[in-house]
């Protein structure tokens, strides 16, 4: 019983059960505090949904080899830019196109999928000359890019008068999607209440259908080359592998799983996050993907959707819990975020090295 | 008992997890002598210097027996700075200098000629200054005592390797005490015309009253400046002889032993086959196993051996057929040269690698038996794949099957296909690569160290393996191994590398003079 005990805490890892206990906590004072619990599920729900993708588009990363994708925000970026770019196309071409907003949206991941192979590209060529220190390299790359894009955000051409400033250049620091209806696109699809509970069933199959590709991918050859690279790069080599090839193959996959990340997360809060937005995204994807049980150099599609659903909840509960707790201190909830988020990747890092 | 012995080491012994790699070893060493001591690898030499050093590795795995006396009392050494203070030094075989630092800072290092200064007298001495002066007039009269003629002040990095191993002794000098000097293969890395430098600097120190305990493989230089010879085999004590009673090819052949495993195979003489394999002053450039210019055949249908002592290149050989390090020169298999530094042509041009290093190259360890078994032919051949345009999926139907057929062929001891081969004993895990080599349908199957690390029932059923790949398929084996026995049991030819070059080619049935006299870089008696 005791040894069954220990290999349970072996293999959960100390760092998750506590993370677990505190979920398990919050929910125990969010009904002991009588909040409104079927609120709290729900945008549980649609947080979950929201982020999966962001925190998928670690799995290649960590597979190839190269780490947690701290620099993510180079994806993001490319989703934003192929969002952008999409809306003014629509504005553009308004008299003799009318486009839906499922078109829409389509069109944002096409249009950033050239731009995420490009820029995954050059990262990853960027990883393999740093190989060691990726992580680090990866965090300072998301923050040098995040800060040029804010100084081309000023000057690309973008026209339409939903993303421009009435006067003067650039565009604005956030773009509504409700004037073109793709607000909620995905997460109303299908969606159902189960009581006062709201299901965005949409939201929850397009993560899903992801996670399954995903699967099938590594099941493929690809895939198992992929895997071995990140595993065992000398193995790899003398069985015919190409390590660097696959490590920039990963890096462009986690690029573009990271700018659909992002779109799904804009059609769901409604809106597009520039300049700011997207410099500290990275760190709760990690963060959640390491809570889910992956390491850095190790990581599954169940880490992923365990580490998304665990992280997100606290998010969520943590912050109604800790306002109830000290009404006057209403950034009680945004602090125990945070000082979960880094205090996880920190663990985590101290992990890294350990084997 | 001789009374004057300085350095006396009395029945020592030393087990790891209780196999005894060393047992009842008598040295007794006078002022003034050098004491050359040879062996094969693993013979227990440097478990030897381990312990006369005190160092760690000696004492954090349960010390070892027998004693030790330095000037004629009993010593008790159990760190490195036990060592030195008794006045025992070391020419390491890697040097161990500071680059940037000059030829007096190296020789010094922490033993600095220290002067006060007014800071000092306040602060107290790990403040006082350097005395350059006098370091350097310390550094020169070492320097000096060498033959070397560098200045002093020189920094030591871009310096000629020889120097570097004459920077290593005069710091050794400079140590006033010092009694014993241990030279650990100090020729390994040096040019003909420094190594006959060095060896005449050996002989003046010794003749300066210093002890000097020589290990190297190459018998030519121990028969020529020691006064004592010790041979080691296998941990023991062959014999001490003095100079005078031994030759090179006694030597040689103590050094060997008779290590004859049964042979149930004659060798065959293959070599009215066909060519299949021509390799022309092939150089890999793998480190600490360079292979320096190879000219070798292999015929059709044979096993050919790679041996050679550690560190001479044999590793090298298949490493670089594999495309896995850096190679030039040429290769040709069945007329067509093949493409180096490729893994995947070479793989294609049909050869299969069983890597000496098993849990670095050989395995993914966190994966599943059949994985490991299928993946080369999955990457290189697309077996096992179902493939719709550019989709694919493993079919894990048939990567089971195929598994379950070598587990059963090659007696892996397993808890099934799925099992993490991780948690698998060498001798199983060696079987998982060979599986992997052999599910690529090989015409050459190159196989390194297949027996290193793994117990005595496991190594015959893979050398068994081997035998019957080849006799029963007519497969083409190159098979480096260090241990000469299992080559001499199993393969047709065996070709001795030493200093990167193939030295010889010998039948297995060959005396054992004559391997041990390739080995150790000398020429084989014909005859003998």
């Amino acid at each position: 019983m005791n040894s069954t005990l220990k290999d349970f805490i072996g293999s959960m890892g100390i760092a998750r059960l506590i993370i677990f206990a505190f979920f398990v906590f919050l929910c125990a004072a969010a009904v002991f505090l009588r909040l409104d619990l079927a609120e709290l599920l729900t945008s549980s729900l649609a947080r979950i949904g929201m982020w999966g993708v962001l925190v998928l588009a670690m799995l290649p990363a960590i597979v190839s080899g190269t780490g947690p994708n701290f620099g993510v925000s180079l994806g993001i970026l490319c989703g934003l830019v192929g969002g952008l770019t999409s809306l003014e196309i629509a504005y553009r071409l308004q008299e003799s196109v009318v486009m839906g907003p499922g078109f829409l949206f389509s069109l944002a991941i096409l249009i950033a999928l050239p731009f995420a192979v490009l820029a995954g590209f050059g990262y990853g060529w960027l990883l393999n000359r740093v190989k060691g220190s990726e992580m680090m390299i990866a965090t300072y790359v998301g923050f040098s890019v995040v800060s040029i894009m804010k100084l081309a955000w000023l000057f690309l051409p973008y026209s339409s008068p939903e993303m421009a400033w009435p006067i003067g250049r650039g565009v604005r620091v956030q773009i509504s999607l409700a004037n073109r209806g793709i607000t909620r696109i995905l997460n109303d699809f299908l969606s159902f209440r189960i009581g006062d509970v709201i299901v965005p069933t949409g939201l929850l199959l397009f993560f899903a259908l992801c996670c399954f590709l995903m699967y099938l991918f590594l099941r493929s050859k690809s895939g198992a080359a992929m895997y071995a690279a990140g595993d065992n790069p000398r193995f790899a080599e003398a069985a015919g592998v190409n390590v660097n090839a696959q490590r920039i193959f990963g890096t462009i996959l986690s690029t573009f799983l990271g700018a659909v990340g992002i779109l799904v997360y804009a059609q769901s809060y409604g809106f597009m996050q520039l300049y700011e937005g997207p410099m500290f995204m990275p760190f709760v994807a990690v963060a959640a993907v390491l809570i889910g049980g992956a390491s850095v150099k190790k990581a599954t599609i169940t880490h992923v959707v365990i580490g998304t659903a665990l992280f997100l909840g606290i998010q969520v509960i943590a912050v109604p819990v800790a306002n109830a707790f000290t009404a006057d201190w209403s950034s009680m909830g945004e602090i125990s975020r945070k000082i979960i988020q880094n205090g996880v990747i920190l663990y985590a890092l101290t992990q890294a090295g350990g084997d | 008992m001789a009374p004057n012995t300085v350095l006396r080491m009395e029945h020592i012994g030393k087990s790891y997890y209780g196999t005894q790699v060393l047992k009842d070893i008598n040295i007794a060493v006078k002022p003034g002598e050098i004491h050359g001591i040879v062996g094969e690898n693993g013979a227990g030499k440097s478990t030897l210097m381990n312990i006369l050093f005190g160092m760690s590795v000696i004492h954090s795995t349960g010390g070892y027996e027998g004693s030790l006396y330095i000037d004629g009392t009993s010593a008790s050494i159990t760190s490195p700075q036990d060592a030195m203070a008794l006045g025992i030094g070391m020419v390491h075989q890697e040097f161990m200098l500071l680059p940037n630092y000059t030829l007096t800072e190296n020789i010094k290092l922490n033993r600095e000629v220290l002067k006060p200064n007014p800071i000092s007298r306040v602060f107290g001495d790990n403040l006082k200054s350097l005395d350059f002066a006098t370091m350097n007039r310390d550094a020169r009269s070492a320097l000096d005592r060498l033959h070397i003629n560098i200045e002093e002040y020189a920094q030591v990095a871009g310096l000629p390797v020889g120097y570097m191993q004459f920077t290593e002794i005069a710091r050794e000098l400079d140590k006033k005490n010092l009694k014993v000097l241990v030279f650990d293969e100090p020729t390994a890395v040096l040019a003909e015309s420094e190594a006959d430098h060095l060896l005449n600097a050996m002989k003046e120190i010794a003749a300066s009253g210093i002890a000097i305990l020589f290990i190297t493989h190459r018998l030519g230089e121990i028969v020529e400046i020691c006064d004592h010879i010790t041979v080691l085999r296998d941990g023991t004590h062959v014999v001490t002889k003095p100079k005078t009673e031994t030759d090179v090819f006694e030597l040689a052949e103590l050094m060997v032993g008779s290590q004859m495993e049964a042979a149930d195979q004659s060798s065959r003489d293959t070599s009215q086959r066909a060519k299949l394999l021509e390799m022309r002053n092939l150089v890999v450039h793998m480190p600490g196993e360079r292979v320096r210019g190879v000219d070798l055949d292999v015929y059709d249908g044979e096993i050919l051996g790679l041996g050679g002592l550690a560190g001479q290149g044999k590793i090298g050989i298949a490493n670089g057929l594999m495309g896995l390090f850096p190679t030039t020169g040429d290769a040709l298999f069945n007329g067509t040269p093949i493409a180096l530094n490729n893994p995947k042509a070479s793989m294609a041009q049909g050869f299969a690698y069983v890597s000496e290093d098993r849990r670095g190259v050989g395995l993914l360890l966190d994966s599943s038996i059949e994985l490991n078994i299928a993946f080369s032919a999955v990457q290189n051949q697309e077996q096992f794949i179902r493939r719709w345009g550019p989709f694919t999926q493993l079919d894990s139907g048939s990567i089971r099957n195929h598994a379950l057929q070598y587990i059963k062929d090659l007696d892996i001891r397993c808890t099934g296909p799925t099992q993490l081969v991780r948690r698998l004993s060498g001798g199983n895990q060696q079987k998982v690569c060979i599986a992997r080599a052999l599910t690529m349908n090989p015409k050459v199957l190159l196989v390194s160290e297949p027996t290193r690390g793994i117990d005595v029932g496991a190594k015959r059923i893979v050398l068994d393996a081997l035998r019957r790949l080849n006799q029963e398929l007519g497969m083409t084996i190159i098979m480096t191994s260090s241990e000469l026995g299992e080559l001499r049991s199993i393969c047709d030819r065996i070709a001795i590398v030493t200093d990167g070059r193939i030295a010889g080619i010998l039948k297995p049935n060959d005396s054992d003079v004559n391997f041990g006299l390739l080995m150790s870089g000398q020429q084989a008696s014909k005859g003998a």
